[in-house]
């Protein structure tokens, strides 16, 4: 072939004029058809956390951002960011911060490895699901936390961690009532509580008297106790379980000082601590 | 609608993929069926079909006679249950289930003092409509007897505009140990004939097919031999290869079509019964006699002296199995169902149910998981899948907890857990446990969104 500038220099020019026309384009479009956004989404997006976790219903910070400055939420909704963090996004909204209760995940079981009787031996894929699909995974409560550590690794903020009892510890602390582990958890142990409900009932066996203790020492054996302890009305039965109701009238730690099998328990910070369990037998000596 | 039923009289090559698993019956497929003794405890689940539980229509105290109605069905797609024993329930209540969980179940002391014996009359078939047979059928309680245990006049109540020209029974019994359905159609060949023959003019079907495995060549010949004159039956023996029980593999191997994912047989003008379910439908119109007790094969290498049980449902699984001689020192799990798609126990009090076609004692031999390799994609899984899915991908993924993905792009609710992919991989990976797992995950989160 020969050598011929205007096959060499024809195709560069083509692209450049393409290039340039489009730019033009773009640059009409931008001048004519903008589409004007609040700056104070991007400013408070920036204030947020930016984890994303979906704690606070939205499908993410931006998007909740976005309903902050419409004015359609509070910006206590989102439970990840500090306090501090909260005031100033209020302020520079110029709204109200709102009440921010902390919550945190809380785990409807006690029953270890210690505690829950074992019937079977399971082979298989490390997983809480894995294993409650293959005949429960051999532990004799069917209701029972598998202890695999599903909720461990579905957890963002390592709030989890499993101890040696084979059940998992959520640090308050790190815990952001994201709600994730309520949806790892093949047996729906997991539910988001406000820190301040101290009276909680660790057992989720629907059985009743020597039946529910025979698969579990800390088992609920639905004696009312508990029920009968405290204000009318506060904790009832249902299904053999205790049921607190919150708004019913004062929580007292009397509930918990007859309970046999300490299923229900006077929690102040996290679940399964030495510390909340010596206060619970130092409790129970005062009454 | 799919286009008219081609019956061929050629052999058709049988269907794709599978897998070729040793099969284990010698031990039980020349013992006649026995008896089980009646024991003195036993459990009916009211949930133990596919579909909405059963009610309950007795209470703690109440007198039941063998054959009495004591739940009625709990909707369309549900059957109801009936007492094994003569004797007393002792509560209706929470009862551990064979996979660990407790359901609601009606518990019958048996009375030690009743001679057992079924009283029953037999019912008019001849004279009953279509919806009157289906009204029966349910009321006797009758399940696929297979393993699925899916209520049996639900496949019966066809849609407008669809119909049955073949009944297909299904005595592939490709599971390895099983012999149940091979003794039924040894020993009760006429039964289970005058049953075929009492669902086929009730569906107006053309023909009955029965697809039996040639590695059951004296099953094949009692039916030939047992065939009435005129009888509009053929006996088809099929290539021993596993799943050709699956009720769509089955019509590929024998018509050579295939039943589209998400149809039924009774899209291509099929209807396919397990040879458990149509004697069990013969005995009710014969005999009268409600689904109340069934035929299961106690084997495996950790029982001495495995057999073929007509056990009464609700029979503990610890009787059959003490029947059997006891479990030996190096039994390290027991499986109820077959040893592909069966499921461990989690408790030997579990009883017995509709949908138990055996019980097996497995050591470390058949039971010793390989250790857990990286997979080396290989393709064996891909290539033994009956259903053409892809197991390599759905264990990566389940790995990764990318359950959605699993179930949007893969289609993963197709698979049927039949163990094809798991049985051939040289990796030892768990496979049809991560399918499990994600169906599992996929079923929790349509019935959270609900």
């Amino acid at each position: 072939m020969s050598f011929d500038l205007e096959t060499i220099f024809s195709a560069p020019g083509i692209m450049l004029g393409l290039g340039l026309f489009f730019g033009i384009v773009l640059a009409v479009a931008y001048r004519f058809l903008k589409v004007e956004e609040d700056p104070r989404i991007d400013d408070t997006e920036e204030l947020l956390p930016g984890t994303n976790c979906g704690a606070c219903g939205e499908p993410g910070c931006r998007a909740f951002s976005e309903k902050l400055v419409a004015g359609e939420v509070q910006p206590s909704k989102c439970t990840v960011a500090s306090p501090e963090a909260l005031e100033s996004i209020a302020e520079y909204l110029g709204v109200d911060a709102g009440e921010q209760v902390k919550q945190v995940a809380r785990l409807r079981c006690a029953g270890g490895r210690a505690e829950a009787a074992q019937i079977a031996e399971y082979q298989g894929f490390d997983g809480c699901r894995a294993a409650d699909v293959v005949s429960g995974g051999g532990k004799g409560c069917p209701w029972g936390c598998l202890g695999l550590a599903d909720c461990e690794i579905s957890c963002t903020f390592d709030a989890i961690k499993m101890n040696e009892d084979g059940l998992p510890k959520v640090d308050v602390d790190l815990c952001t009532a994201c709600g994730d582990c309520v949806e790892a958890c093949p047996r729906d142990l997991f539910e988001i509580r406000p820190l301040n409900e101290h009276l909680y009932v660790q057992c989720n066996s629907p059985l009743a008297g020597d039946d529910a203790v025979a698969l579990c020492s800390v088992a609920c054996d639905a004696c009312g106790r508990c029920s009968a302890d405290s204000a009318p009305g506060v904790v009832t039965m249902e299904n053999n379980l205790p049921v607190v109701h919150f708004q019913a009238g004062p929580l007292k730690p009397e509930a918990t000082f007859r309970c046999p099998t300490n299923a229900i328990v006077w929690l102040e910070g996290n679940q399964f601590e030495q510390d909340s369990q010596d206060q619970h037998k130092s409790l129970k000596r005062h009454a | 609608m799919m286009k008219a039923l081609r019956l061929p009289g050629r052999a058709l090559g049988g269907f794709d993929h599978g897998v070729h698993p040793p099969h284990h019956k010698e031990r039980t497929e020349d013992l006649p069926i026995q008896r089980l003794p009646f024991g003195s405890r036993f459990v009916m689940p009211l949930g133990q079909h596919i579909g909405a539980p059963s009610v309950p229509v007795v209470k703690a105290g109440d007198a039941v006679r063998r054959g009495q109605l004591i739940a009625g069905p709990g909707g369309f797609v549900s059957v109801a249950l009936h007492s094994p024993v003569t004797g007393k329930v002792l509560d209706v209540g929470p009862h551990r289930y064979s996979d660990g969980t407790f359901r609601e179940a009606i518990a019958i002391e048996a009375d030690p003092y009743d001679s057992q014996e079924f009283e029953g009359a037999p019912i008019d078939w001849e004279s009953l409509s279509l919806e009157a047979f289906i009204g029966e059928v349910q009321k006797a309680g009758i399940v696929g007897m297979g393993g699925a245990a899916f209520p049996c006049h639900v496949k019966y109540s066809l849609p407008e505009g669809t119909r049955i020209r073949c009944l297909l029974i299904n005595g592939a019994e490709c599971e390895p140990y099983l012999t149940t359905d091979h003794r039924l159609m040894v020993e009760r060949p006429e039964a289970l004939l005058h049953g075929a023959e009492i669902v086929r003019s009730k569906l107006g079907a053309e023909e009955i097919v029965i697809g039996v495995e040639k590695n059951k060549p004296d099953a094949i010949e009692m039916l030939q031999r047992s065939i009435g004159p005129g009888q509009p039956v053929r006996v088809v023996p099929l290539e021993v290869k596993y799943p050709q029980g699956a009720e769509k593999m089955l019509i590929k191997s024998i018509f050579g079509v295939e039943v589209p994912a998400g149809k039924l047989p009774r899209d291509v003008q099929i209807a396919v019964n397990n040879v458990g379910t149509i004697v069990a439908i013969a005995d009710y119109f014969q005999k009268g006699m409600p689904l109340i007790e069934r035929v299961v094969t106690v084997s495996g290498p950790g029982v001495a002296y495995p057999a073929n049980l007509l056990a009464p449902l609700g029979t503990p699984i610890r009787d059959l199995l003490r029947f059997a001689g006891g479990l030996k020192e190096e039994t390290r799990q027991v499986v109820m169902g077959g040893p592909m798609m069966g499921a461990s126990i989690a408790d030997l009090d579990a009883p017995i149910l509709k949908g138990s076609s055996g019980i097996l004692a497995l050591t470390a031999n058949e039971t010793g998981r390989p250790e857990e390799r990286p997979c080396i994609r290989c393709g064996r899984c891909v290539e033994a899948c009956p259903y053409f899915l892809n197991p390599a991908r759905f264990a990566r993924l389940a790995r990764a907890r990318l359950y959605e993905e699993m179930a949007e792009k893969y289609n993963v609710m197709d698979c049927v857990e039949c163990g094809c992919c798991t049985y051939s991989c040289p990796s030892g990976i768990p496979i049809v446990q991560h399918i499990r797992t994600a169906k599992d995950y996929l079923r929790s989160m349509t019935r959270k969104e609900k």
